[in-house]
């Protein structure tokens, strides 16, 4: 838009800058309000209040510790590992997911006979839930009886079957594996949507144009894709950054902390040693970690200008 | 061959290498739970044979999705009526209070609307996951610890945003006009959402409650801290149960998996038309 016609079209909008008042919109959104400030807004203050307090185990709160219980998270010498494990889940995740969710929404673009079939298929780890998949995967890499392994070993590519949920690194990997394939749908879904934005022209003017493949997909088509991009990368890193069911079923039974990631100390922290305190302390970590990631992304790749 | 025409006129050849292409990407994604299919369909003792066989050697057991329902571990009954009652309220809660704001903010300007978009933005970054422990002794405070009223509430609230921002992008699309042309015919604001907007709007609308639904269905970290009695607990949660330090009921597990996949598979097809629209409508713009 030039600056003129946003000039001239300025002052009506300046001139009447609200056209209801507050307490005639709060029949409209007041609901909203009340449910976000009683269900997210409360417990999140309520659980930085936790953290400076001391409570039993049993939960009763006992008195003020003011910043002692983020001290004894932070000399928690499990904690860089922790950090560090959470920082490679993250990045590695979801990065591949959109690698792999771009060529797929590519090929998934393209018409051929059956389509709808395939792109049900690739709905489905999306409509079952996390649990669900990650068990059947624990089952199917067990060293004994899973399945996957066998198949590995009928192809020849193992000997024989490989423990890969009994350490943590090989736990880890196949959590990677499990966390892109149920991420894969939306993400997919998503840049879809965004290839039915580009539209047909532009891509015949790359034809004409000579343009190669490639070369029309890097300065044509993704550019194009932006919006939609940033969009499931941020869904992306708040789901993975946030997931529990994967890790928790895939290492849960590997003893320390070798394997954990944010989330899944936390839960340890609450189930195992029954510590709200301390967990609460780790969340409001957490929570901070979240913040600021969403802040830095918002501020830099600015996807969401419409709402 | 008529069948094997597209769109975009390709060669034959290139049509053919598409559907192979597309046949592997299937495979891939229905493989693992195929794999589950078969191994609700087997007796324990095969499930868990070493080395294990592909398909069952027994027979395939039907029984397993009768006796399923009465096991030592967890009331699978009342796990599914759990998971339906939590999730459909949830639900309900989201469109009856999304929708009035969505529309709200997508036709009027009013003070505090950037403080109110703000707290959405910021409601939509976060998962119940990320404020278990505050839910979990704010439950225990209010009472409503280990009910089904806390996770309906829980779900609503986390699932709020993303309906209000998909159903709000859809009422901004509706043009202005057409509601100011009702209202100056003398009907209220309720009017007019009802009757003019409703109808233009209702694909956002059936893509936010699909999405709330499905999310409500699958929740789990939440279910897990809140919910202790088996009852209460939603089917995500009860899986678990089967899966023992010596043995598992794989069989269970995977029959009581497909119980739950199978429903949110349907909803997904009859919107899968609709899902890319609603998503470049509402996310993508």
């Amino acid at each position: 838009m030039s600056t003129a016609v946003r000039d001239a079209a300025a002052p009506k909008y300046r001139v009447r800058k609200h056209d209801q008042s507050w307490w005639a919109s709060l029949p409209w959104i007041g609901p909203a309000l009340a449910l976000i400030l009683a269900i997210v807004v409360f417990p999140a203050g309520y659980m930085i209040y936790n953290s400076t307090r001391k409570i039993s185990q049993v939960g009763t709160d006992l008195e003020s510790v003011g910043l002692k219980n983020f001290a004894t998270v932070f000399a928690d010498p499990a904690l860089p590992r922790i950090l560090i494990n959470t920082f490679f889940w993250v990045i590695i995740v979801v990065l591949l997911t959109v690698v792999i969710s771009l060529a797929l929404a590519q090929f998934l673009n393209k018409p051929f006979p059956g389509r709808t079939l395939v792109r049900m298929a690739v709905i489905v780890p999306w409509a079952a839930s996390v649990v669900m998949t990650t068990t059947l995967f624990y089952y199917a890499m067990d060293p004994n009886y899973g399945l996957f392994n066998k198949f590995l070993v009928d192809l020849g590519v193992l000997e024989e079957g490989f423990g890969w949920t009994k350490n943590a690194v090989p736990a880890i990997a196949v959590s990677i594996v499990v966390a892109v394939f149920v991420s894969i749908p939306f993400t997919t879904y998503t840049i879809l949507a965004g290839l039915q934005a580009v539209p047909d022209e532009t891509l015949e003017a790359a034809k004409m144009d000579g343009a190669g493949r490639w070369r029309t997909y890097f300065s044509v088509i993704l550019p194009q894709l932006r919006s939609a991009l940033a969009v499931s990368v941020l869904i992306n890193i708040i789901n993975v950054f946030n997931n529990l069911p994967i890790l928790r079923v895939m290492t849960g039974s590997i003893p320390g902390n070798d394997a954990d990631t944010l989330m899944t100390y936390i839960f340890k922290v609450l189930q195992f040693d029954r510590r709200l305190d301390l967990s609460s302390a780790l969340s409001v970590v957490n929570f901070a970690i979240v913040l600021v990631i969403v802040a830095i992304y918002v501020k830099t790749v600015k996807p969401m200008q419409e709402v | 061959m008529a069948l094997l025409t597209t769109e975009d006129r390709a060669p034959r050849k290139v049509v053919i290498s598409r559907m192979a292409v597309g046949l592997i990407v299937a495979a891939v994604f229905l493989i693992p739970y195929v794999t589950m299919f078969i191994g609700s369909l087997k007796t324990q003792s095969e499930i868990l044979s070493i080395p294990p066989s592909y398909m069952p050697r027994d027979g395939f057991q039907f029984s397993n999705y009768a006796s399923m329902w009465d096991t030592p571990e967890t009331p699978v009954p009342y796990n599914l009526i759990s998971t339906i009652v939590i999730s459909v309220c949830a639900t309900l809660l989201v469109l009856l209070v999304a929708t009035p704001a969505a529309y709200f903010t997508a036709r009027f300007r009013f003070p505090g609307k950037m403080v109110f978009m703000f707290l959405v933005i910021v409601t939509q970054m976060l998962q119940p996951a990320v404020l278990t422990a505050g839910l979990f002794k704010q439950m225990l405070a209010w009472n409503l610890h280990d009910t089904w009223v806390a996770m309906i509430l829980i779900n609503a609230a986390f699932n709020l945003a993303f309906a209000v921002w998909i159903m709000h992008s859809f009422f901004a699309g509706v043009p202005k006009s057409i509601d100011e042309a009702a209202q100056i015919d003398g009907a209220g604001k309720l009017r007019v959402l009802f009757t003019i907007n409703l109808p233009l709007v209702w694909p956002g609308i059936v893509t936010a409650v699909i999405f709330t639904f499905v999310t409500c269905w699958n929740e789990f970290a939440a279910s897990l801290v809140i919910l202790s009695t088996a009852e209460n607990q939603p089917l995500s949660v009860a899986l678990t149960k089967f899966v023992g330090q010596y043995a598992t009921a794989w069989q269970y597990v995977f029959g009581v998996s497909i119980v739950a996949i199978v429903p949110v598979i349907i909803l997904f097809a009859l919107i899968e038309k609709r899902l890319i629209g609603g998503l470049s409508a509402g996310a993508v713009k």
